[in-house]
């Protein structure tokens, strides 16, 4: 069997971790926004809830929430959850956390002064949010976002574990069957390595957008690692 | 200038019930165990032009931004318009303000900063149409057509479409001046506009402020160190010290012949320096 | 169902020995992180451009692939070329390596932070290369890069969790078992979630302290 008769195989699991990649990171950026908003308004109790969420679901490994999800969940409530959307949650939830974090940073980055033009013109803080803070802070929170949907990407590979045939679970099972160990898994992980790529081009394009919407020169090629990465890393599994 | 020889020199001039536009009513404002302003009072008539100079760290700043409510007072009353800034009436009685009622006395405030503060995110146009649209409700046509008429005035008009960054800071200036006048305020607050610019770029906006306080009744509050221009516009100049105004009175009386010795230094120091 | 605290208490002994595990391949592995992302991080520094280059993209294709299917390809494939290892020791040297991509990020921009003055004025007073990073550049680097490095640690210990799949006996690992042998998932995956809170909550307050007093990259 050559590489070339399982790319069938790898294409159909490439295509559930894309699915669960995409799937988690709506869910983790829908969460990002909401908390990261929340957490920067000025009224206290809502502050503490967002940052109690933020702590809770960074500090548990997405493996575990997603066993959670999937074996506990379903003995409280009755209901089964499907690996796949237990996977998407579990993910969504972890990589959101980190995401609301890094939403609070850059708004809280936006200088005062635009705060205090959109006062002087009598914007409602609503208002303020949507035309002025965010507009400015979303070219900020991009590298970022790249950087958390690489680290959703990677933990993706938990859902195997779970039994989704994922991109990983192919490699295991090829394993299994032909035991060309050292092919099955360099082949994941040049796909893997690929969709981050891909991954990475967009997050690239629309940073380069931001930019120019800001009216600042295109930025040199954003870096993963250092502190950013730092904040990052731990977003999946 | 609008009937600049009948306005009266300031608080004391008013016939008894008369409100002025803006008062201040033994203003206390600290930041930490730094008192900013002790228990000021000054007042504000409307279409008055009041420059208020003074060393920095005067306070003079700290009146504008408490006009904006950029700030809170510590102790005393604004009242703009018979408004308090602060307070608000209910029930007969003064409770503290909600969002709701500082946005409307807002409505009557425009302020333009020493740093300019446009919208790095919006082109000219939009950063001058934008609150008129979201905020007064009025129509984008309506928004745009003033938006013209007021670049036409500040000389920008062929930069509607361009963006802040590729403007000069006076040109940025004189958009933010355009910007604040677009939401027709009935008082504008100049915080040291043009401190921040290059020597080159002072003129032109003094010169579309000057066009302003010639062509409108607006009342005008201006922290300024350009001396020359606050004698041309001002009909009161207040000078500044510690918290307190050491000396009130004319342009021409300020700067042609302060009696305290404070404005003495402070206008020795800053002409000659 | 209700919740079994009483089961909880049972296996708690067996769950803490799981943790020992955890805590140890955390710990093991992050010495390791730190040491080998510091010798990337001055290879990449120091060696010829073409050795730099591949240096980087082997460090980038580490970065953008899972430690999951790193930790099978250590676990699976280096046995099958001769080289055997305990499940712990793959474990180990998979987090580490995957780690250590990270961690020479974070000294690379450490050692960038170092201002060049500091190299010339070395160079003016004939420092051997050695005492140029001993004494002079690692010192200044390693006290900005603290909060992130801690971060890892963090993160680390949250990865420990994968090496269930190469069968470690860590908490996870314990967890399941116990879970499955007397069909108390809810009460054991709860409780896993639990321990980890209880561990990397603070540790992520501590690192929020360090950040504040040491200067941060």
């Amino acid at each position: 069997m050559t590489f070339f008769d399982l790319l069938p195989l790898y294409l159909n699991g490439a295509w559930y971790t894309l699915l669960i990649t995409l799937g988690g990171c709506a869910l983790a950026f829908v969460i990002a926004m909401t908390v990261g908003i929340v957490g920067s308004v000025r009224n206290p109790v809502l502050r503490a809830a967002a940052a109690v969420y933020v702590e809770v679901f960074r500090g548990v490994a997405a493996l575990v929430l997603m066993f959670w999800l999937f074996y506990a969940l379903p003995l409280v409530t009755g209901y089964r959850v499907e690996p796949v959307f237990a996977a998407i949650l579990a993910l969504g939830l972890n990589v959101g956390a980190y995401g609301a974090e890094n939403v609070r940073g850059a708004i809280k980055a936006v200088p005062r002064a635009q705060y205090e033009a959109t006062v002087a013109l009598n914007m409602t803080p609503v208002q303020r949010m949507r035309m002025v803070i965010l507009p400015q802070a979303w070219a900020q929170m991009l590298p970022t976002f790249g950087n958390l949907a690489i680290e959703l990407m990677k933990g993706s590979a938990v859902v195997s574990l779970i039994a989704v045939s994922d991109l990983t679970f192919v490699a295991q099972q090829l394993r299994t069957f032909s035991g060309d160990t050292a092919l099955a898994f360099t082949a994941a992980l040049v796909m893997y390595f690929i969709i981050a790529q891909v991954l990475l081009f967009f997050v690239r394009m629309a940073e380069r957008r931001a930019d120019r919407r800001l009216g600042r020169a295109p930025a040199k090629p954003t870096r993963r690692g250092g502190r950013i990465a730092a904040a990052v890393k731990g977003g999946g599994a | 200038m609008p009937q600049s020889d009948n306005l009266p020199a300031g608080a004391a001039g008013h016939a008894p019930g008369e409100e002025p536009l803006i008062r201040f009513d033994k203003v206390v404002k600290r930041f930490g165990r730094n008192v900013v302003l002790r228990e000021l009072d000054f007042t504000v008539d409307a279409g008055e032009r009041v420059t208020l100079i003074g060393p920095s760290g005067s306070g003079k700043t700290t009146i504008l931004r408490l006009l904006m409510t950029l700030e809170r007072v510590n102790g005393g009353v604004i009242w703009v318009n018979g408004d308090s800034l602060s307070h608000m009436r209910r029930n007969g009685r003064l409770v503290p303000a909600n969002e709701k009622h500082q946005r409307e006395v807002r409505k009557k405030i425009g302020m333009v900063f020493q740093q300019f503060n446009l919208f790095p995110n919006m082109s000219v146009r939009r950063n001058i149409t934008e609150a008129p649209v979201h905020t007064l409700g009025i129509s984008r046509e309506e928004a745009d057509q003033r938006a013209e008429e007021l670049l036409d005035m500040v000389g920008l008009r062929q930069k509607i479409d361009a963006h802040p960054t590729q403007l000069s800071g006076g040109q940025q200036q004189r958009v933010a001046i355009a910007r604040a006048l677009a939401m027709r305020p009935q008082i504008l607050l100049l915080d040291e506009v043009t401190s921040a610019l290059d020597p080159e770029l002072v003129a032109g906006v003094l010169d579309v402020l000057r066009e302003i306080a010639r062509t409108t009744d607006i009342t005008m509050l201006s922290v300024t160190h350009e001396m020359a221009f606050a004698k041309d516009v001002s009909h009161r100049v207040l000078m500044f010290d510690q918290g307190r105004i050491v000396e009130e009175g004319p342009p021409e009386q300020i700067f042609g012949d302060p009696h305290e010795e404070r404005t003495k230094e402070f206008l020795h120091a800053v002409l000659e320096g | 169902m209700t919740f079994d605290w009483g089961f909880v208490g049972e296996v708690l002994p067996d769950l803490l020995l799981g943790l020992r595990y955890t805590l140890l391949a955390t710990v093991v592995s992050y010495a390791f992180a730190l040491v080998l992302g510091l010798v990337v991080a001055m290879v990449r520094r120091a060696a010829p451009r073409p050795v730099a280059a591949v240096v980087h993209w082997v460090m980038e294709f580490i970065r953008c692939t899972p430690l999951l299917v790193q930790l099978f390809f250590v676990f699976y494939v280096l046995p099958s070329v001769g080289v055997q290892l305990s499940p712990l020791t793959a474990g180990i040297i998979g987090l580490g390596v995957h780690y250590a991509a990270y961690t020479a990020e974070v000294y690379r921009s450490g050692l960038e932070g170092v201002p060049r003055g500091q190299w010339e004025a070395a160079r003016a007073l004939s420092l051997p290369a050695r005492r140029t990073w001993t004494a002079v550049v690692l010192p200044q680097a390693v006290r900005r890069v603290i909060p992130a490095l801690g971060n890892y640690l963090i993160s680390m210990f949250k990865d420990t969790p994968l090496l269930f799949a190469i069968t470690v006996p860590e908490l996870l690992f314990e967890a399941n078992r116990l879970g499955g042998q007397y069909f108390k998932y809810l009460e054991m995956m709860t409780v896993v979630g639990l321990l980890f809170i209880c561990v990397s909550v603070p540790a992520a307050i501590l690192i929020r302290f360090l950040e504040r007093r040491y200067a941060a990259i």
